[in-house]
């Protein structure tokens, strides 16, 4: 059988995660590389097309909004995985654990004392001024101060592979699902390497979201549903499967009412009390009566419920104030604040369009730099300098001039790259890695994540909504 | 069980056996076109009219032919009923409650709604002979019934399966019976006359009643086919068996509700015992055709009790005001 060659594989300019400089495979990939070298590109090209297939069948489909070329995608996963080397976890591990402690402390401080915006480490307007923060949530106190129980950090490589948080997701964001799904595959893929290489499992996920959503009340059994906005969602399927997954009961906003400010599922014998919603519909939208009027999803009297303590809502609403692009860029300060730490991982270089110094930076650099809406997500809104025409450029100036406050820019950083099969070749594409985080009695990072990679060579842009595709991620338990 | 979901998981079975039995209906057909002597009107009319779409059929096409019938049972988006549209629905309905499902009716779901889309994909209404395909489509939704069978635990959910399953086989058995009778017998005294024996096996295939239906009488006589379809205990598409399934299943749903009974059990208490307590040759009698008709309009009363009972959430809600129970 010939060996995977890889001679020709491009490597300069970029931080690649299984090829070195000098070409040579790193070391944590090289009992992976053995194994495809016996494989043979041929099969792997097999291999791929079986996971096509696999997926298709499972069902494992997202929405995609705006697309009339019928509604349902696949997100592709690349069968060529992302391994971690345990080394790097631990970095990752303990960075996030302190970014996620003190982003809560945060949330729990600026709606109830707001000390750190009295001590200016924080701008006041800035916190305040923010379409995430909800004046409702003034002075709430969720069980065990938890805020955001269940997140997912956004984390990319640069040029020397030194990690750097993205974004912060706290608004329970999507993907742990694939990353469950994809490893069940791969598993079928390279059942001998799992065996050697010792990769971390992820199947406890499941179990430990349901422990941490049982630990939030003091009643037992628990009752749980996750709420969906339904079958239409961009996630549905990771409703449907995280409900399946944890003995949820699957629920949209039709399917609960509120009573004397207990909340009841309708179910074919009667009405049955709920204890603790996951909740997958956003915060503007869970209550008509107290936010988005015109809101179909929601269930009238929920957050009423919620305030007396009758019903725990996961994430707490509120929470999105904390991963507001322009709060961003304080967290290395928020950290120190809270802590008395210094960050673990670094952040991205951001300018603050709301800060005229910055603004005036952004306006004359717009060509090299990333500009992104501050309370957007997906992928939407935003512009890279670097690949777009003066024309956008211009329509963004505008844009950032007439509403400074929801734009930051930061510099493009050019993400690190895995080795990725198209059109039967291995190629370098870009990836970045969204770990997941469980709050409940402590912080818990599971070891895996989803990769997301982009798959049009070149391309910067990972969001599943853009283009991008997935990998498996393989955390290894100890240095191979 | 959440009302919503058990309506869906209700409809995703009514649906799938609505399917199961359109493939089957164009295999039978097929046959029969084959062997029929080439005087004969086709059969492709009668197959619509069985369906109840006659009207949606006529609006849409000048003409009855082969091709045409495939395309609109079997694909055409324009029929609700059609096979695309029945696994286009059961899918989305499986899709809304994936979690009260196993994986593996969820990923047979899937694969014959692959199978439906290759379907259309393809054209198959314009193939010589389609039958290999819609076999395929009939034994995707008969390996979906054993993994319901097989996986499911026998909870709320598989009842309110088996409800729909029971009572959509009910409502084809006597469509089918319904349609074929009134072209082959239209006068109760014709009743023992030499009878069409091509025309009577394929009615008896249509229900997938052929071999059992021979093993028990050995020769085919109308009183006797009728008397399967209808009231036989044992074979499980006959009418009545359909209706003690359900039935025992709705029973089961609604104890430790209330000591009454619950407008479900009634009207499908009384139709199932109309049916017990009467004998193929008092139907022939006073008249196949009305017994029939009759019994159409009665199973449609108790699916609107089955909806009103323990699907409607606005009629739930409302309850709740006076009397409705928490558990």
């Amino acid at each position: 059988m010939a060996k995977i060659d890889l001679s020709q594989y491009e490597t300069s300019g970029y931080f690649d995660e299984m090829i070195g400089k000098d070409g040579q495979v790193k070391s944590h990939y090289k009992l992976f590389k053995d194994r495809i070298d016996k494989i043979g590109l041929k099969k792997l090209n097999d291999l791929q097309y079986s996971t096509d297939r696999a997926q298709l069948s499972l069902g494992m489909t997202f929405n995609v909004y705006n697309d009339t070329q019928g509604v349902e995608r696949i997100l592709h996963l690349d069968i060529i995985p992302r391994i971690i080397s345990s080394d790097d976890w631990d970095i990752i591990d303990r960075g996030l654990t302190q970014r996620i402690t003190a982003l809560n402390l945060f949330l729990d401080d600026i709606y109830n004392e707001q000390k750190i915006l009295n001590d200016k480490i924080v701008p006041k307007e800035l916190v305040l001024s923010s379409s995430t923060f909800l004046k409702q949530c003034i002075g709430l106190k969720p069980p065990k101060n938890v805020w955001c129980h269940i997140s997912g950090t956004d984390l990319i490589r640069g040029d020397d592979g030194q990690f750097f948080v993205l974004e912060d997701n706290l608004r329970c964001p999507s993907g742990v699902s694939y990353m469950l799904e994809n490893r069940e595959i791969l598993k079928r893929t390279f059942p001998e390497i799992f065996e050697k290489l010792d990769v971390r499992p992820v199947y406890g996920y499941a179990l430990q979201l349901r422990e941490m959503l049982e630990s939030l009340v003091k009643v037992y059994p628990v009752s749980i549903a996750v709420l969906t906005p339904g079958i239409y969602n961009s996630a549905y399927f990771e409703h449907s499967y995280l409900a399946q997954q944890i003995g949820a009961e699957l629920v949209e906003g039709q399917d609960l009412y509120v009573k004397d400010d207990f909340v009841y599922m309708i179910t074919t014998k009667g009405l049955q009390r709920i204890d603790v919603i996951y909740r997958r519909v956003d915060d503007d939208f869970i209550d008509p009566l107290v936010f988005n009027k015109n809101s179909l999803l929601g269930t009238p009297g929920l957050f009423s419920a919620y305030k007396k303590g009758n019903v725990v809502l996961v994430n707490a609403p509120g929470t999105g104030v904390a991963d507001d692009k322009a709060v961003y860029a304080y967290v290395p300060k928020i950290i120190k604040y809270y802590l008395n730490e210094d960050p673990i991982i670094q952040n991205v270089k951001t300018y603050i369009c709301a800060e005229k110094q910055d603004l005036k930076y952004v306006i004359e650099n717009i060509g090299k730099l990333v500009v992104k809406k501050t309370d957007a997500s997906g992928g939407y809104g935003m512009l890279i300098g670097t690949k777009s025409t003066k024309a956008t450029q211009q329509e963004f100036i505008l844009k950032i001039k007439k509403d400074p406050r929801n734009y930051i820019a930061q510099p493009t950083i050019n993400l690190s790259r895995v080795p990725t099969l198209s059109d039967c070749k291995i190629e370098g594409r870009h990836v970045d890695l969204r770990p997941y985080i469980l709050y409940g009695r402590e912080v818990k990072i599971i070891p895996g994540a989803l990769t997301r990679v982009a798959l049009k060579k070149n391309s910067l842009v990972v969001n599943s909504s853009q283009g991008g595709g997935s990998k498996d991620t393989w955390v290894l338990r100890k240095n191979n | 069980m959440l009302s919503r979901v058990a309506n869906a998981i209700y409809w995703m079975n009514r649906y799938i056996e609505r399917a199961e039995n359109y493939a089957r209906f164009f295999d039978v057909n097929f046959n029969l076109s084959l062997e029929l002597p080439p005087n004969v009107s086709n059969q492709w009319k009668p197959l619509v009219v069985t369906t109840g779409d006659w009207k949606l059929y006529e609006k849409y096409n000048k003409n009855i032919e082969k091709e045409a019938v495939i395309y609109f049972m079997g694909f055409d988006p324009n029929n609700p009923n059609s096979i695309y549209n029945c696994i286009f629905n059961a899918r989305e309905n499986a899709r809304s409650i994936r979690p009260e499902i196993t994986k593996e009716i969820w990923a047979q779901v899937n694969n014959l709604y692959l199978l439906v889309k290759e379907g259309f994909k393809k054209k198959l209404w314009e193939m010589k002979d389609p039958r290999a395909y819609f076999t395929q489509v009939k034994e995707g939704c008969q390996m979906l019934y054993g993994i319901f069978d097989a996986t499911l635990s026998r909870n709320d959910g598989w009842h309110f399966s088996k409800i729909g399953r029971m009572i959509e086989r009910a409502d084809k058995t006597s469509r089918v019976l319904d349609v074929k009778y009134h072209i082959l017998l239209p006068k109760p005294e014709a009743v023992g006359s030499p009878i069409d024996l091509i025309q009577w096996s394929a009615l008896l295939k249509s229900a997938s009643a052929y071999d059992m239906y021979l093993k028990k009488y050995g020769k085919l006589t109308t009183m006797e086919i009728s008397n399967f379809l209808i009231l036989d205990t044992f074979f499980p598409r006959s009418i009545l068996h359909c209706l003690i399934q359900a039935e025992e299943s709705i029973n089961i749903i609604s104890a430790n509700l209330d000591r009454n009974l619950n407008e479900v059990q009634k009207q499908l208490g009384m139709l199932r015992s109309q049916l017990a307590y009467t004998n193929i040759e008092d139907i022939i009698s006073s008249g196949l055709h009305e017994f029939l008709d009759n019994f159409q309009l009665k199973l449609n009363n108790v699916s609107v009790a089955i909806f009103e009972t323990f699907f409607s959430i606005e009629k739930i809600k409302s309850q709740s005001e006076s009397s409705f129970k928490f558990i």
